[in-house]
């Protein structure tokens, strides 16, 4: 296998401005500090389906400012525990992930029902410091802790069938109380196709900031795919499935017009309510231009040669 | 104190404008102490939205109120409370100007013509200029029976404004809905058969 050094990973000292690194030690410092105190706290560790422990920091990083943690984890779509920003951190409080398992089928070799960590376990934790733009016009920079999804879809060994990858969110009324109402049809789906769950960007995430993923961000594990809308990187997966047909997604059965199967982050394709032209970031009041595949082009463009992004949106 | 009492009070009007200006004065103590979430301007612009389109109910709610209490004091208010809407309206619009469009007077025009929920919007906000700016004695008189049907746009302006907020909702339609009947009740209350029955029901109140 050939093994292109990719832009993302110069060694973080190369291209991280000095200020920034030299914060960077005080991050360390407090995030060892988070840490010892998740140790110490046995309901913290209890709830804790995967424990973060050691990780490569830094493994893709950004030059940008990094969203504060509390508004990360206090401003969430996540409308299997309420529609409202602060109500998934509001209502998930006591969201139970343990002995998570996630049912894994269709086009492949290896179909069954896995252990998350059994899934997760093999493979080396990542940080991964992306820019998270949400469909709504506002972003996020978000240092995630997770692995390559193509690492963990190929011990599944996909046939030659699978075009497309299926992802769902658990479907729990009792548990997640947002899907007492069907804002939604439950259960949340969401799909990639084969090369876009194998390009080295997309991770299954199972923490940020250090720390296990809060329940609220999508625990115990979650998709992130940085070039697209957020809505894409779907949370608290309980399935997989490789097919051979593009797979239904929720918000494109929700309003087919508006939300498409790609949903690249695309400032040129405007939803068809608002502008996608500019986003603001959380924590500044005005408002920025919006990156080509979030800036995530020079990686990701060539996945899309040969289509029309104004329609295939 | 009786209603009756309490609305000729010579307080009334004072603790009126004291209980408008509480949603304003929470947003600003909320803005200063850095109270208002992850996203502070999407909070003060759908805040100041919501309490737009709660002010303009309370004003409509007051000749209503009137008939089903026979208290023809609440009239009294009515002006008073449509001031109020104007104004958080104005907050509204300035917030979104200034954060979302940086003053760029081009670029909010652009969005004006090409979002029809933001068409919308603007049109209610165009359209209560006139009604604010004719809410003094001198223009009623001026005006004479003209005031009234200019003013009626009020009607309209109502259900521009519940159809903005309806047109931006991504999926949960709940609260625009909730707007949206009370809206409905309202108008209801002024043509013919809920007008009849509101005052066949009213003695037993009086």
């Amino acid at each position: 296998m050939i093994k292109i050094k990719k832009r993302w990973e110069i060694p973080e000292t190369e291209v991280t401005p000095e200020s920034l690194y030299l914060r960077r030690r005080e991050f360390i410092k407090t995030g060892g500090l988070i840490g010892g105190a998740l140790l110490l706290n046995p309901l913290a560790a209890a709830q804790a389906s995967i424990a973060i422990g050691d990780y490569r920091k830094e493994a893709v990083s950004l030059d940008e400012e990094t969203t504060t943690e509390e508004d990360a984890t206090s401003y969430n779509n996540f409308y299997e525990f309420g529609t409202g920003k602060e109500d998934p951190q509001q209502n998930s409080r006591r969201f139970q992930t343990d002995d998570w398992k996630i049912v894994v089928g269709g086009e492949c070799e290896k179909p069954g029902t896995y252990d998350l960590d059994e899934l997760v376990k093999p493979f080396p934790v990542e940080e991964r410091i992306y820019r998270l733009r949400c469909v709504e016009a506002w972003s996020m920079v978000i240092p995630w802790l997770g692995i390559p999804l193509g690492s963990i879809l190929n011990t599944m060994q996909p046939t030659s069938k699978a075009k497309y990858v299926a992802f769902k969110t658990l479907h729990d009324p009792v548990r997640m109380p947002g899907q007492q109402r069907s804002v939604l049809n439950w259960p949340y789906r969401e799909g990639l196709t084969i090369a876009e769950a194998m390009h080295p960007l997309t991770i299954l995430s199972v923490g940020m900031y250090g720390k296990t993923m809060p329940n609220q961000n999508g625990a115990p594990i979650r998709l992130v795919v940085p070039w697209k809308y957020g809505f894409k990187s779907i949370k608290s997966i309980v399935g997989i499935e490789f097919t051979e047909e593009q797979p239904q997604t929720s918000w494109n059965m929700a309003s087919a017009r508006e939300y498409g199967f790609y949903s690249n982050v695309n400032p040129e394709v405007s939803h068809p309510r608002w502008s996608q032209k500019r986003e603001r970031r959380i924590g500044d009041i005005f408002k920025r231009d919006t990156l080509m595949f979030n800036g995530y082009g020079e990686e990701v463009a060539a996945l899309y040669d040969n289509l029309d992004l104004t329609v295939n949106f | 104190m009786s209603l009756s009492a309490a609305l000729k009070s010579a307080y009334a009007k004072p603790v009126a404008h004291l209980l408008c200006l509480v949603p304003f004065t929470a947003l600003l103590w909320a803005a200063f102490n850095d109270d208002l979430g992850a996203n502070p301007v999407e909070k003060l612009t759908l805040e100041t939205g919501e309490w737009t389109l709660r002010f303009l109910l309370i004003t409509l709610s007051m000749t209503p109120l009137r008939q089903w209490t026979g208290q023809a004091s609440f009239i009294r208010f009515r002006r008073l409370f449509g001031l109020y809407t104007f104004f958080y309206v104005c907050c509204h619009f300035s917030i979104w100007f200034i954060a979302d469009h940086s003053l760029d007077v081009v670029a909010m025009i652009e969005d004006i013509i090409k979002r029809p929920y933001i068409t919308l919007g603007f049109s209610a906000l165009m359209l209560m200029l006139p009604l604010a700016i004719t809410s003094n004695q001198a223009m009623i008189r001026r005006l004479g029976k003209k005031w009234k049907s200019l003013h009626q746009l009020v009607y309209l302006i109502l259900s521009l404004g519940i159809l903005h907020f309806m047109w931006l909702v991504k999926a949960d339609y709940l609260q625009p809905i909730i707007y949206a009947i009370i809206a409905v009740v309202l108008l209801l209350h002024r043509v013919g058969p809920m007008k009849r029955f509101s005052l066949k029901s009213s003695p037993a109140t009086r």
